[in-house]
């Protein structure tokens, strides 16, 4: 499951979203204020004022689109897997991604907004997902480094969305998160087998983690500084550590990880800091991210449209699935009268 | 691709009972053509890890909610009537645990 700190505006010139209530919503946004400065949640049927409403719209579709286009990348492999036990692991992670994704549609749903209504936002282009996935698997330990890192960095992301002030996605991100470290610990001991394995085996971990590490960085968002959204979804209680803090969790977490793994992380920058207690790392390059983010990626239209194509082609499946209702429906009723 | 809200499955609440003798418990909700598909999209949904031993689906637009806006009134009745805890009465220490 994998959610790029994304405050990331889906269509250009949209960059922040005005808070501006209005007189007559004066009392209902100091209600709402009050019950956020307590750290108390807000439900569907609540009062809410618009920008928050939207802020959650979008970050929950984006954070649910990257569950349904992040199934294409490690889907890839599934026909190609090593084992019949890696198989049957990796489709057992695929269908919890596919999961995951339905559970977040759902709550962005509560907002107001229908499935179809998501769904013509990623269609279209309109709408961002995680730019992780703009990235080919290469070989298959691609497959293992996506869980290990990828999932690692989302699970980072997703233990303190667990505390949202907004109900239906916080308890969208505690099943998750429940279903998550499956995850993250497939992926690991699947690089931990093939570091056991043949020098070319070590090698192809090395090429993936090489190609992935600083994606993974990138997940968590735009450094503090140039992130202008945060503050207000801080202040909303949506997110609760930044994401230079929770880049920094990750990095901590998991140079000790690739140490007992036996490879190096492809950042000459990367040592402890005794001053600061943590890793320092080295820059990340952030106009490649936003050319990902763009639709400039390697495999951005790739993936756009065998997503699009999946959906129609599953078009009959939905209308008969109805029909046949529909059907069910007039028999009964038939029967009845 | 402009399909209409009418072209959608209609959504379902989905309640678990994880064991025998608890409650079914809400725990999503999901889009299905019929009761059946539901349960079946339910079942793969949410009990992947033998999460549950029963399952209700219920159209979603078939719950009647409180009204959030007059929780108040509502809820008030209930508010100052502190004698229905038992923490309300003062018994004896020696009486020990009642």
């Amino acid at each position: 499951m994998y959610t790029q700190s994304f405050n990331v505006p889906d269509q250009a010139g949209q960059k922040t979203v005005a808070v501006t209530p209005s007189t007559e919503d004066a009392e209902l946004m100091a209600r709402f204020d009050a019950r956020i400065d307590a750290d108390g949640r807000i439900e569907p049927q609540d009062w809410m004022p618009e920008a928050y409403r939207k802020t959650l719209v979008r970050q929950i579709s984006q954070h649910a689109h990257s569950e349904i286009v992040g199934m294409l990348p490690e889907g890839n492999w599934i026909s190609r897997a090593p084992s019949l036990k890696r198989k049957a692991i990796l489709i057992a992670k695929v269908q919890d991604e596919g999961g995951h994704g339905l559970y977040l549609y759902s709550a962005a749903e509560t907002l107001g907004t229908s499935r179809d209504q998501l769904l013509e936002g990623l269609h279209s282009g309109k709408a961002k997902y995680s730019s992780i996935f703009n990235y080919p698997t290469l070989n298959w330990a691609d497959v293992g480094a996506i869980g290990w890192l990828v999932d690692g960095a989302a699970i980072m992301n997703q233990i303190p969305l667990c505390r949202c002030s907004y109900g239906p996605y916080s308890r969208a991100m505690v099943r998750v998160c429940k279903e998550e470290s499956f995850h993250q610990r497939q992926g690991y001991e699947a690089l931990l087998v093939m570091m056991k394995g043949t020098q070319a085996q070590r090698d192809m971990v090395q090429d993936a983690v090489n190609r992935l590490w600083w994606k993974c960085l990138a997940m968590f968002g735009p450094p503090d500084a140039d992130s202008p959204n945060s503050a207000q979804g801080m202040r909303w209680g949506i997110k609760r550590i930044s994401n230079d803090d929770l880049r920094q969790k990750f990095v901590d977490a998991t140079v000790p990880q690739a140490k007992v793994l036996g490879i190096t992380l492809p950042d000459p920058d990367l040592k402890w800091n005794e001053a600061r207690q943590h890793y320092d790392y080295g820059q990340i390059d952030w106009q490649e991210f936003w050319d990902t983010v763009e639709g400039n990626g390697p495999c951005n239209k790739e993936r756009l449209a065998t997503r699009v194509k999946a959906h129609n082609d599953g078009q009959w499946v939905r209308d008969a699935a109805q029909a046949y209702a529909r059907k069910q429906q007039e028999r009964a009723m038939k029967e009845a009268a | 691709m402009n399909t209409t809200a009418l072209k959608e499955w209609p959504l379902w609440e989905i309640f678990v009972r994880s064991k025998q003798g608890l409650e079914h418990k809400h725990c999503g909700s999901l889009h299905a053509a019929d009761a059946s598909q539901a349960l079946h999209m339910a079942r793969d949904v949410y009990t992947r890890r033998q999460e549950g031993v029963s399952i209700w689906v219920v159209p979603s637009a078939a719950i009647t909610a409180s009204n959030p806006d007059e929780k108040g009134e509502f809820f008030d009745p209930a508010a100052d009537k502190i004698y229905r805890h038992p923490t309300f009465y003062e018994i004896p220490d020696e009486v020990g645990h009642m």
